[in-house]
């Protein structure tokens, strides 16, 4: 395996309480990586690990490592910016920002410094082909990202998160508040993604676990049960509680 | 007709009663300035100033203190805008739900509860401690300081209705606390920023007590900020009850003149914050 990310006796408290306990795992680069658990198991913490964006809870502290590329991005010396430029993120539901279709995509390459009109235009439509969108607003660009429905307006959030040229996008049960048909091609989206992105996906529907995985996490009270590819952990669980799980007895 | 029934058709009809005490007083107000003031208005006395003292004189209109008034209101509303918002960023952004905010939201509560009266003879007393007169520009600042805690705090509440989703989404792409606060929370909040400015303004253009001691009044216009200016609440205060009717006229095209200025600036803030809020998420 190539690793991209790896953990090693990782640990997030919150004011003291343990949230996630010594997690120690690899991550393949490329592929979709799937993470699934019950609620309240700590699989967005887990994934908000990657990004930083648990740095904005309160009272939060970190042990143990956790590195990308072989670089600890928990030391105090990272650029928070950089490392989510490099770590995109799509949350649950579509949290467009109040600006027009445009300006939410070249929104991450502007922050990062791209000022140069040609090219930006090229990123944001450069971006919105990759996921699909750019047929579908091509002739209104400026108009707000509310107007959208809220399946495109996911699609849109993903666009926004490709612009910033990641390597890895973190997908927070991303579809669950998407009607069956958007849920689906969102779906494809990252499934087409996957070639180049690593992608990990939080998920609560086994069904969808199954088809998008490469790789898979089973979770479980904020521990890491079980990891590995996907067949072996789904077909052959090597843990009596991850077995359960699938069975739906947890 | 059960008691359930009876209660429910008790409370409907307090606050039928409710609503029509307070509308109707709001009517009242603006028809007797409206009915006593229109028929005050003449061209002359919208463009000429008070003539030989505006206490007795008989002569010109208001143009001094409509003029005096826009003047010290616009360049009050400037001050307190740019001393209010980064307060209202601060609290927001890097402050937010700590201590620290909350002492400060509760001091800037505090200060909104000061009359406006205090902060004109504080002010005074600054004044004639550094051996100023009254004029424009200490007017302006007495007007600032009593506006600005009101703007802070209504700013403050504005940005605090900003959901946090949309925040989060600004960081997820890597973006500062400031660049998140000044592209996102600002530009989402923008609609209700602007309509507290306006109603500042209102506010402020209205008060009478803080410009008392501290922007004197004059028949002329104000060529310097060192010059003292009239305005029109203190147009009214020193003129209605003059026994000359010509004065007396004059306080009324005032109040006439004031209201149109404070209802502009509401319907004014209904529209743009309308216009505004075009890209805002709800």
């Amino acid at each position: 395996m190539n690793p991209i990310i790896e953990f090693n006796r990782f640990s997030v408290a919150i004011g003291g309480t343990p949230v996630l306990r010594e997690i120690s795992l690899q991550i393949p680069k490329n592929g979709i990586t799937v993470i699934i658990g019950p609620s309240g198991c700590g699989k967005s913490t887990f994934l908000r690990s990657i990004n930083r964006l648990n740095d904005l809870v309160e009272g939060l502290t970190y042990q143990g490592t956790l590195c990308i590329d072989n670089r600890n991005i928990l030391d105090p010396q990272q650029d928070v910016t950089e490392l989510r430029r490099r770590v995109g993120m799509i949350a649950q539901t579509p949290n467009p920002l109040p600006m027009s279709i445009y300006d939410n995509v070249s929104y991450g390459p502007f922050i990062h410094g791209l000022r140069d009109r040609g090219k930006m235009d090229q990123v944001v439509r450069r971006s919105l082909e990759r996921v699909g969108l750019w047929t579908e607003v091509e002739g209104r660009l400026n108009d707000p990202a509310r107007n959208l429905s809220v399946g495109q307006q996911q699609r849109l959030c993903l666009a926004r998160a490709i612009a910033n040229e990641p390597e890895i996008l973190l997908c927070d049960e991303t579809t669950s508040a998407l009607d069956p048909v958007s849920a689906r091609t969102i779906e494809e989206e990252l499934r087409s993604l996957s070639g180049d992105y690593t992608i990990l996906f939080v998920t609560h529907i086994l069904r969808q676990a199954k088809r998008l995985a490469d790789f898979a996490i089973f979770m479980y009270l904020g521990e890491v049960v079980e990891w590995g590819p996907a067949d072996q952990l789904f077909s052959n669980p090597a843990d009596p509680r991850t077995r359960q799980y699938l069975e739906g007895v947890l | 007709m059960n008691g359930r029934h009876l209660e429910e058709l008790l409370f409907r009809a307090l606050m039928v009663c409710s609503i029509l005490l307070v509308t109707g007083t709001c009517v009242l107000v603006i028809g007797v300035v409206f009915l006593k003031g229109a028929g005050s208005l003449t061209p002359d006395m919208l463009l000429k100033g008070s003539e030989g003292g505006y206490y007795l004189g008989r002569g010109g209109g208001i143009a001094n203190a409509i003029l005096g008034s826009l003047y010290l209101a616009g360049g009050a509303i400037l001050i307190a805008t740019l001393l209010a918002l980064p307060v209202a960023w601060f609290l927001n952004q890097y402050a937010d739900k700590s201590r620290l905010a909350g002492m400060i939201r509760f001091f800037l509560d505090a200060a909104c509860g000061i009359p406006s009266i205090v902060y004109g003879a504080v002010v005074f007393l600054l004044m004639v401690a550094v051996g100023q007169r009254a004029s424009l520009l200490w007017g302006c600042i007495t007007v600032a300081l009593f506006i600005t805690p009101l703007l802070a705090r209504a700013m403050d509440e504005v940005m605090q209705m900003v959901p946090s989703l949309i925040r989060e989404a600004s960081y997820g792409l890597g973006a500062t606390d400031f660049e998140t606060l000044l592209y996102v929370v600002t530009r989402q909040a923008l609609p209700g920023l602007v309509t507290a400015v306006l109603l500042a303004f209102g506010r402020g253009i209205g008060d009478a007590a803080s410009v008392l001691f501290t922007a004197g009044y004059t028949d002329r216009i104000p060529v310097s900020i060192m010059d003292p200016v009239a305005t029109l609440p203190l147009a009214i205060f020193y003129q209605v009850n003059t026994p000359l009717a010509e004065v007396q006229s004059r306080a009324y095209a005032s109040g006439f003149i004031l209201l149109v200025i404070v209802l502009s600036s509401c319907t004014v803030s209904r529209i743009l914050s309308r216009r505004l809020s075009k890209y805002c998420i709800h």
